[in-house]
């Protein structure tokens, strides 16, 4: 399969040890179709407000994937599941596990749409969001779905396939974030982990901090990488082959068909269910290399991206959810492997908990970093010079943690 | 004309065919790609990291 003798591109130990036994099976394989249970949350939502009155429900979507998942995260425990080298490609091969994500697009966008008409006054059956409050529920729940549809199109974004690098853009138009296939698959993964990256946070970097220098940092990048393309054949970059600007025009399709469907009034909460799913994502990326840097080889070079370098989880609960998104060390290693066969390395920096209550973390940037950065130093062996480390907090940060502020690079 | 395979995701680089989609057209060396440029597949490997696959000169 691969030709490289790279140690980050070899099965961890575990495996190893569970192919001698007996065949490997996958246990999580029933399991994958419960990710669908996330674009279905608005209409169980809109039914419990139905069924009790009770508009709170209009929150129903945050707070599952808030509070709910988290709690599941804490009880649930880790997931001993890692599929060993031998059966990766016939696990690659089995189609199943491709329509369990295909099927997301359209009850996504079944939800897009059924909120659409619902924010635009629509009471056909059951319950209208009526107030502001209950709209915003109906909006936030709608990002909800818009963010971990990002983490869909990350999946199919990186295949081969062409098919699926169009419906990666499919799934990214609901947020306007088409471009993030491009930046994603080419800058970020290039420039992980290094002060260049836009999508790798800085130890000291609270997320408020870093959601612009990303957000426009990951659009300049972009576009930067879609215009050299072009260039080498001396061409505009101003074509709808580019694929950060057919990306936007599916995105402007849908948005001015949603709005002509139902009406100029639903346009504010497009745009917060929009926001909402971006922040939902590059909470993510956040949490996935605080502090993490890679260092500068004696040739010049920056060392090739391993294991030691992403934030990994194996809670069971959010694993399931977002596609083994956690097991991010490996797939750093291999991006274009498929999420069923991603395996958890013992020997790669763990976070506390899931993803998803990692992310409630840090919306209070001191309990993030209480619970960070002293994991961080210990990553680097308490050498903080090592770590990627925000200016601003620089001489800070070498004041007290500091070996007399060697910094290299 | 050679092919040059990226040693992380098997991406395979002719140089007959070029990669006209990545800006290079049929025929281009693969000693004329910029030094800087990524694998289009996983984006890991540059391609002084590509392993020659054929050489048919």
């Amino acid at each position: 399969m691969t030709l490289s003798t790279d140690h980050s591109v070899t099965a961890p130990p575990t495996s190893i040890a569970r192919a001698s036994a007996r065949p490997w099976r996958d246990h999580k394989k029933p399991l994958w179709v419960l990710g669908l249970i996330i674009p279905v949350l608005p209409f169980l939502g809109w039914g419990l407000v139905t069924v009790t009155g009770q508009s709170i429900f209009w929150f129903t979507p945050p707070v599952v994937v808030f509070v709910v998942i988290p709690i599941i995260d804490l009880f649930a425990g880790l997931d001993p599941d890692n599929p060993p080298d031998e059966v990766i490609e016939s696990l690659e091969e089995d189609r199943y596990y491709r329509w369990v994500i295909f099927l997301f697009l359209p009850l996504q966008y079944a939800s897009l749409i059924g909120g659409a008409y619902l924010l635009g006054g629509g009471d056909a059956v059951g319950a209208t969001p009526v107030t502001v409050w209950d709209k915003l529920g109906l909006a936030f729940g709608l990002g909800t779905v818009a963010g971990i549809a990002i983490n869909t199109a990350h999946e199919l974004g990186h295949k081969k396939e062409h098919h699926e690098r169009w419906l990666a853009r499919v799934a990214l138009a609901q947020t306007f974030y088409g471009h993030f296939y491009i930046e994603h698959n080419r800058g970020h993964h290039v420039r992980v982990a290094t002060p260049d990256d836009p999508a790798s946070s800085r130890l000291g970097e609270t997320v408020w901090e870093f959601f612009p220098r990303t957000v426009i940092g990951s659009f300049k990048s972009a576009w930067r990488l879609e215009k050299k393309r072009f260039g080498r054949r001396d061409q505009s970059p101003w074509t709808l082959r580019n694929d950060v600007l057919n990306a936007w025009a599916m995105s402007a399709v849908l948005f001015t068909g949603l709005v002509l469907a139902f009406g100029i009034g639903i346009l504010p909460y497009l745009i917060v269910q929009a926001v909402v799913g971006i922040w939902f994502l590059e909470s993510v990326n956040y949490l996935e290399h605080y502090g993490m840097k890679r260092a500068i080889l004696p040739n010049g070079r920056v060392e090739r991206v391993n294991p030691s370098h992403s934030w990994n989880s194996n809670n069971i609960g959010t694993n399931v959810l977002l596609y083994h998104l956690q097991r991010h060390s490996d797939h750093h290693a291999n991006p274009t492997r498929r999420y069923q066969s991603l395996r958890d390395f013992p020997e790669s920096p763990v976070l506390p908990t899931g993803y998803a209550g990692m992310i409630v973390l840090t919306w209070v940037p001191a309990i993030w970093r209480r619970v960070m950065d002293p994991r961080v130093l210990a990553h680097y062996d308490g050498d903080v010079t090592r770590a990627n480390l925000q200016p601003r907090k620089r001489e800070a940060l070498l004041a007290r943690h500091g070996r007399g502020g060697g910094e290299v690079a | 004309m050679s092919t040059y395979i990226c040693p992380g995701c098997d991406y395979l680089y002719d140089e007959a065919a070029g990669d006209p989609r990545e800006g290079w057209p049929p025929g281009t060396a693969f000693a004329d790609l910029d030094p800087d440029w990524c694998c289009p597949d996983c984006g890991v490997r540059e391609a002084q990291d590509f392993v020659l696959a054929t050489n048919s000169a």
